[in-house]
């Protein structure tokens, strides 16, 4: 595989050099159209992506016949990705409507490919025992009155606000600055890092104020509520520095690079069929977070119980 | 008889603008003075010298006197400020960055105080390498090295490395080197300096086998008066790159041209080094004489055991010419006079 | 056989080269009086110049000028880079010849195969290093499979030998310029010292605005990282050719070229062999970095491992890093020592004849298909988790009071000063307590380099990033010192600690976050316990060499004097090896600022979190390059005011 590729490049620099120029997707990887070849999938870091992507990956890998190669991305990298080849499909995309632009319309190197069947919620959580203990918590009105419930070292005497990954969709500072309230926003860095924090608020009953979403399997383990913010209406985030109103709910999709959505193989249309729940994908992502199952054994174990729902996504003739 | 080598009003001077002192009135100044106005430091001034064919031909003088620095611009490994210098003849400064390595090359070879060996490279190929950058074939050069070692004395010791080798042995190996590729001259910098002094006896007495055997042309850097007086036809002497005086080992310790020379050659046994003519005397009118002369190149130690045997003074002679005549008057005196050192 | 090894050049990790540090310093006499008093002067003004003029050190806008420059330069490369002839006939080109070779080396090692490959090491173990190093080769890459890392220790191992050899390719031609024409090396010193302190971190943007993801990126990230290790240890080695033979080569008619292959190469060999070494440690350990950057590799796993807080899963890995670290390090210091070494006729015959076992035995094992995955396998990764769990249930008092004791007993109230402290004034302070300590020249930089801080438009996170370094740096000294003059004094405990202070220093950064993430969780604390795990080691052998230097004579004259132990550690060889405490915390402190900017991925904030951020988030680029740049000069004023204890208290002419 790698020494045709290097023959080919080899070969694509001597025509490049003939026609002038090398662009920036030179030398890369063909899609792999037609014949069963390599399909990379970007992988972004949360469990729910992760839950889709396994399911995707063992039928491509074990029904299907195709390699699949793994790779661990941010959102807007694994975007860059479709320019450069190095990616072949997105299997949860949370709106980002500044990359589609690039992308999808000025770039023209990639393309939807429908919605996932999952909604997409995210919000300010509490625990519930908070809730339970200052019932008037979950208006951001009175946030500031219980800001020094959630002092931390690191919120510099203000309450904190506990965020993921830094690469997540957020306002969460905007948010903060614009609606007056006195709370630093803290970077965890990755899901598991809210996950866990959330995990020990609940069982420890600590207070936490933090950044979280749907689908998501903790809530079905623990009950957290969510914190009412200024209503969502279209536009109010248009200008992100400006931003002084609650997330809109997601239709979470797919993307996929123009390359291997032309190619049209069986690969792609998988991608395309593919459509499932919040309750299939809180399923696998609690198989994968804590039952201690690997990638592919969570998303075994959820094929042989679901035939029914993925059946169709097989492409006939494959 | 056209000299070998013909040194004129040399000079180098290190540091910035170093063009721009020679000629001008900066010249002049002594070392101090002209270090603190330029910064500039004159290690060869005005140095001019013959070296005539097969002569040995040594120069001395204190560390930091110049003579490395006047050995090197001789093949211009440090580029002359100003002077001229021939070697066969030929003008060293108007050459070419070719001629020159030709010139390096099957010219003159030189020998180093601190060996400059290879040490990746066995004795063999340490002795070749001249003949390697000649571009003269493996197998002939092997040859030809081998030859040259035998000829120092190292028959049996080409597959070693320089490392394993002791100091006397690594500077033979110079020595093979420089052989090696049958130059015309040799250049010494204090070649024999890092040795321990029985060893650096032995390769003193093996120079001069050498040079009766291979008859070059040979300049010799030492700061060693003995290995000066043994080993050189004639000797310079160098002050902060000055040249002193220039001539053979008697005249420089029967007459030296200045306090610096004298202070050097204090410490000779005088009656080694001095021939009767330094101090024969006029016969008295009607003196009579012993009738076997003496040359008068016979060194007074040679003429002690005859003249305080004699009852008369022996002439002194030139052939049949007589130049006068000794007794032991002037020979106790010479006998001596020199200071011994005090052993510290 | 008699060995000709030139003592080694005193490197740090990182590769730079310096000089014997003992010999550096001389203490100050003259004038210490007076520059006492100075000193204290400019404390009291300076501290009434903070308590006049302190701001309510606001937050950094988030649309500087700066970051707006930055934002329209990506727009312009991302509208131009198919079109402008830059990219069309430079750098894509560019990315292209990188991804040609990332791709050759790939199929040579996988086209070997799983036996083949391991073979391969071993022979080339054995043959360049002897048998013990080769069955160390052996052990180690048998173990990938058995950790059931095959694939990914390949990739890595692909990317750093791709890696290498570029930097080898443009690195030793460089090298030899540097040393041997003047003006390229006066040019290229700064530039190096430049690249040096740049943490791995800030170059991640750029690069992938240049060269866009992947393995090519990667590659030349490593390159750039690694490269001016290479150029400054072969320079070094061919600076140090003894004159005398250059000279006498030169006698005898050499030409330039002939002196160069002839003379000075082979010369400097051992050194260039120990520049390669280096080369390879350094690419190592950026090429698990480029990960985020989306390089294939252990590093995946380590990203992985970190998204998912398995410090478990990052253990497999990690210790995949160190072996594959320890099997190079191990074969090419081996073979740089023996390059020194003279063989015997025999000798190399019969190496010749190895060379030939070799390669039958590799063809063999090529035509041998295992496939690693059937070999039988182990993870550690359940038992560390159980351990971490345990720790975390049991300790959790601990270090949550740790934590929480130093965030808000040290690093707020420094951070508040800090931050509240006008950029002029601090701009100035640099500039007067720099050129008490390092002389003008570097105090005009530092401060250059502290006013551009407040050019981009990142004050609050550059002072906020500081603090946070000047307590790591403080808790790193503390410990390594006392860690360094221990090992001086028991050299059963020096011997004993020194394979793992090896093994530490060959790990890449990033492996440090994980313990330090799961015992602290996010927090600025983290960065702080992770880049004093970082920065520890280096700081223990530069202390404990500075301390073993202190001449015995001294020593002996101390202790005849009647000395006890505790005065002649005081009074005597702490005075003495001044030089190298004073190496160490320039060292520990590039280090340090290093780790803590990669903290921004736990919880720390600040600079590293915008650095994150700006290639995670469209919207943020422009923001995260300046916090890029902004570290780079935070890094230069760090530098500059600590390099200065060592090189001008040196003797001045
Ligand atoms: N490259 C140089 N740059 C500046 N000054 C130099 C240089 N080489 C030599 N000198 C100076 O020139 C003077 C003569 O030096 P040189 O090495 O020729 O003396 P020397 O007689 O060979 O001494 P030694 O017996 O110690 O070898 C000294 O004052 C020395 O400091
Ligand atoms: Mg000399």
């Amino acid at each position: 595989m790698r020494t045709l590729r290097t023959a080919a490049a080899a070969a694509l620099i001597v025509s490049l050099t003939a026609c002038g120029g090398a662009t920036s997707g030179a030398g890369e990887d063909e899609p792999s159209a037609g014949a069963k070849g390599t399909v990379n999938l970007a992988i972004n870091p949360w469990v729910g992506y992760e839950a889709n992507a396994a399911v995707i990956a063992y039928l491509l890998e074990k029904k299907m016949g195709y390699t699949v190669e793994k790779k661990e991305l941010k959102e807007e990298i694994a975007w860059q990705g479709f320019e450069t080849g190095e990616v072949d499909t997105i299997v949860e995309n949370w709106g980002h409507p500044d990359l589609k632009k690039t992308y999808i319309e000025d770039k023209k190197v990639a393309v939807e490919v429908g919605p996932t069947g999952n909604q997409g919620v995210i919000g300010w959580y509490v625990p519930q025992w908070m809730v339970d203990k200052y019932p008037d918590i979950t208006d951001w009105k009175n946030l500031n009155k219980y800001a020094d419930l959630f002092k931390t070292s690191e919120s510099k005497g203000k309450g904190q606000f506990l965020a993921g990954d830094p690469s997540f969709v957020t306002n969460d500072e905007a948010l903060v600055t614009n609606l007056k309230l006195h709370y630093t926003v803290v970077y965890s860095g990755s899901e598991a890092a809210i996950i866990k924090a959330a995990q020990q608020a609940a069982a420890q009953t600590k207070p936490l104020l933090f950044y979280f979403y749907e689908p998501q399997w903790l809530f079905a383990k623990e009950k957290y509520v969510r914190v009412k913010l200024p209503e969502y209406k279209d536009g109010c985030d248009a200008d992100p520095k400006k931003v002084a109103c609650d997330y809109p709910d997601y239709v979470l999709d797919k993307i996929a690079s123009k390359k291997f959505a032309d190619g049209n193989s069986t690969a792609y249309q998988l991608v395309k069929n593919f459509k499932w729940t919040n309750d299939d994908q809180n399923l696998v992502s609690d198989y994968i977070t804590n039952q201690g199952m690997s990638d592919e054994q969570a998303a075994e174990k959820w094929v042989n119980e679901h035939e029914a729902t993925w059946k169709p996504w097989i492409p006939a003739g494959s | 008889m056209t000299p070998m080598i013909a040194v004129a009003d040399l000079w180098k001077v290190f540091g910035a603008r170093a063009d721009r002192i020679v000629g001008t009135p900066l010249a002049e100044l002594s070392p101090a003075e002209l270090r603190g106005r330029t910064g500039c430091v004159a290690a060869v001034r005005d140095v001019s010298f013959d070296v005539r064919p097969g002569e040995v031909f040594v120069v001395m003088g204190l560390s930091g006197s110049g003579k490395s620095t006047l050995v090197r611009c001789l093949t211009r490994l440090i580029e002359p400020t100003s002077g001229e210098i021939s070697i066969g003849g030929e003008s060293v400064r108007a050459m070419g960055p070719k001629r020159l390595r030709e010139l390096r090359r099957r010219q003159v070879a030189m020998v180093f105080q601190h060996f400059g060996l290879l040490p990746h490279r066995q004795v063999l190929d340490n002795v070749a390498y001249g003949l390697e950058i000649q571009g003269v074939p493996r197998a002939e050069r092997h040859r030809r090295a081998s030859e040259t070692l035998a000829l120092v004395g190292l028959e049996g010791q080409e597959r070693q490395f320089p490392d394993q080798l002791s100091g006397g042995m690594q500077q033979r190996v110079g020595l093979a080197r420089a052989l090696a590729t049958d130059p015309e001259v040799l250049l010494f910098d204090e070649p024999f300096s890092a040795l321990d002094p029985l060893i650096r006896r032995d390769m003193q007495d093996e120079v001069r086998r050498l040079h009766a055997e291979v008859g070059k042309t040979l300049v010799f850097i030492t700061h060693d008066l003995a290995e000066a007086l043994t080993l050189g036809d004639r000797i310079a002497v160098l002050r902060d790159g000055e040249l002193v005086q220039v001539g053979t080992p008697e005249e420089l310790v029967g007459a030296p041209a200045d306090s610096y020379v004298a202070d050097f050659v204090r410490d000779v046994p005088r009656s080694d080094v001095l021939t009767l003519r330094w101090i024969m005397r006029d016969p008295a009118p009607g003196e009579l004489c012993e009738t076997e002369p003496l040359s008068h190149r016979t060194v007074i130690r040679d003429a002690v055991h005859r003249v305080l045997r004699a009852d008369r003074p022996i002439p002194v002679v030139d052939g049949h010419e007589q130049l006068g005549v000794i007794d032991a008057d002037q020979l106790l005196p010479a006998l001596i006079s020199h200071h011994r050192q005090v052993p510290a | 056989m008699t060995a000709t090894v030139p003592p080694p050049p005193v490197l740090q990790p990182g590769g730079r080269v310096l000089a014997a540090a003992s010999d550096t310093v001389v203490p100050a006499r003259r004038g210490r009086f007076r520059t006492r008093t100075v000193a204290a002067a400019m404390v009291v003004a300076t501290v009434v110049a903070y308590l006049l003029f302190r701001t309510d050190g606001a937050a950094d806008s988030s649309d500087a000028a700066a970051f707006r420059f930055f934002d329209s330069v990506r727009d312009w490369v991302d509208a131009n880079r198919d079109t402008s002839p830059f990219f069309l006939y430079g750098l894509n080109y560019v990315r292209l010849g990188v991804r040609l070779l990332v791709d050759a080396v790939q199929a040579a090692l996988t086209g070997l195969g799983f036996a083949g490959l391991v073979a391969a090491v071993a022979a080339i173990g054995t043959v360049l290093a002897g048998w013990r190093t080769g069955l160390l080769a052996l052990g180690g890459f048998l173990a990938f499979g058995v950790l059931g890392l095959w694939e990914q220790s390949v990739d890595t191992l692909v990317l750093t030998v791709s890696a290498v050899l570029l930097s080898v390719l443009i690195g030793v031609p460089l090298g030899i310029f540097a040393a041997r024409v003047r003006w390229v090396g006066a040019t290229l010193r700064p530039v190096l010292d430049v690249m040096q302190i740049m943490p791995t971190f800030a170059y991640l943007a750029p690069m992938t605005l240049l060269f866009l993801i992947g393995e090519p990126a990667a590659v030349i990230a490593t390159m750039i990282y690694a490269v001016p290790a290479t150029i400054r240890i072969t320079a070094l080695g061919i600076s140090e050719v003894s004159p005398t033979a250059v000279e006498a080569a030169t006698a005898l008619g050499s030409t330039r070229w002939q002196l160069l292959s002839k003379v000075r190469l082979p010369l400097a060999r051992t050194t260039i062999a120990l520049a390669v070494n280096q080369t390879i440690m350094l690419a190592l350990s950026m090429v698990v970095i480029t990960a985020l950057i989306d390089a294939p590799g252990l590093g995946q796993n380590i990203v992985n491992a970190l998204q998912r807080v398995n410090v478990g899963a990052a253990f497999d890995a990690g210790l995949a890093i160190v072996i594959l670290a320890v099997v190079l390090d191990r074969i090419t210091t081996n073979a740089a020592r023996r390059t020194g070494v003279h063989r015997s006729r025999r000798q190399r015959q019969a190496r010749w004849i190895f060379v030939g076992a070799g390669v039958v035995v590799v063809a063999a094992a090529a035509l041998v298909s295992i496939d690693p995955e059937n070999v039988p396998g182990y993870s550690f990764a359940a038992p560390v988790n159980d351990l971490v769990g345990w720790i975390e249930l049991h300790w959790y008092d601990v270090t949550e009071g740790l934590k929480n004791g130093i965030s808000a007993g040290v690093l707020d109230p420094l951070e508040t000063v800090l931050v509240t402290t006008p950029w002029w004034l601090f701009v100035v302070a640099v500039a007067a307590f720099g050129t008490l300590i390092s002389g003008w020249r570097a105090a005009l930089i530092a401060a250059l380099a502290a006013a551009g801080l407040a050019g981009l438009g990142l004050w609050q996170h550059s002072m906020q990033t500081l603090a946070t370094v000047l307590v790591a740096i403080v808790l790193t000294m503390a410990i390594g010192v006392a860690l360094g003059v221990f090992c001086a004094r028991h050299d059963r405990l020096a011997t004993g600690v020194r394979p793992l202070l090896d093994a530490a220093q060959t790990m890449p950064s990033f492996v440090y976050l994980l313990p330090a993430v799961a015992l602290f969780g996010a927090s600025r604390f983290t960065a702080i316990v992770a880049a004093v795990i970082f920065a520890v080691p280096p700081v223990v052998r530069l202390v404990e060499r500075g301390l073993r230097d202190v001449p015995p004579t001294v020593v002996e004259a101390a202790l005849s004097a009647g000395s006890t132990p505790r005065q002649l550690l005081w009074k005597v060889q702490l005075p003495m090896a001044r030089g190298g405490l004073l190496l160490a915390a320039n060292q520990g402190i590039v280090m340090v600022l290093a780790m803590v900017v990669v903290g921004g991925l736990v919880g720390a904030g600040a600079l590293g979190y915008d650095v994150v951020a700006g290639f995670s988030q469209r919207e943020l680029f422009g923001k995260g390059l300046a916090a890029g740049l902004a570290i780079v000069l935070l890094g230069i004023l760090l530098d500059r005011l600590t390099q200065g204890f060592h090189t001008s208290k040196g003797p001045r002419r």
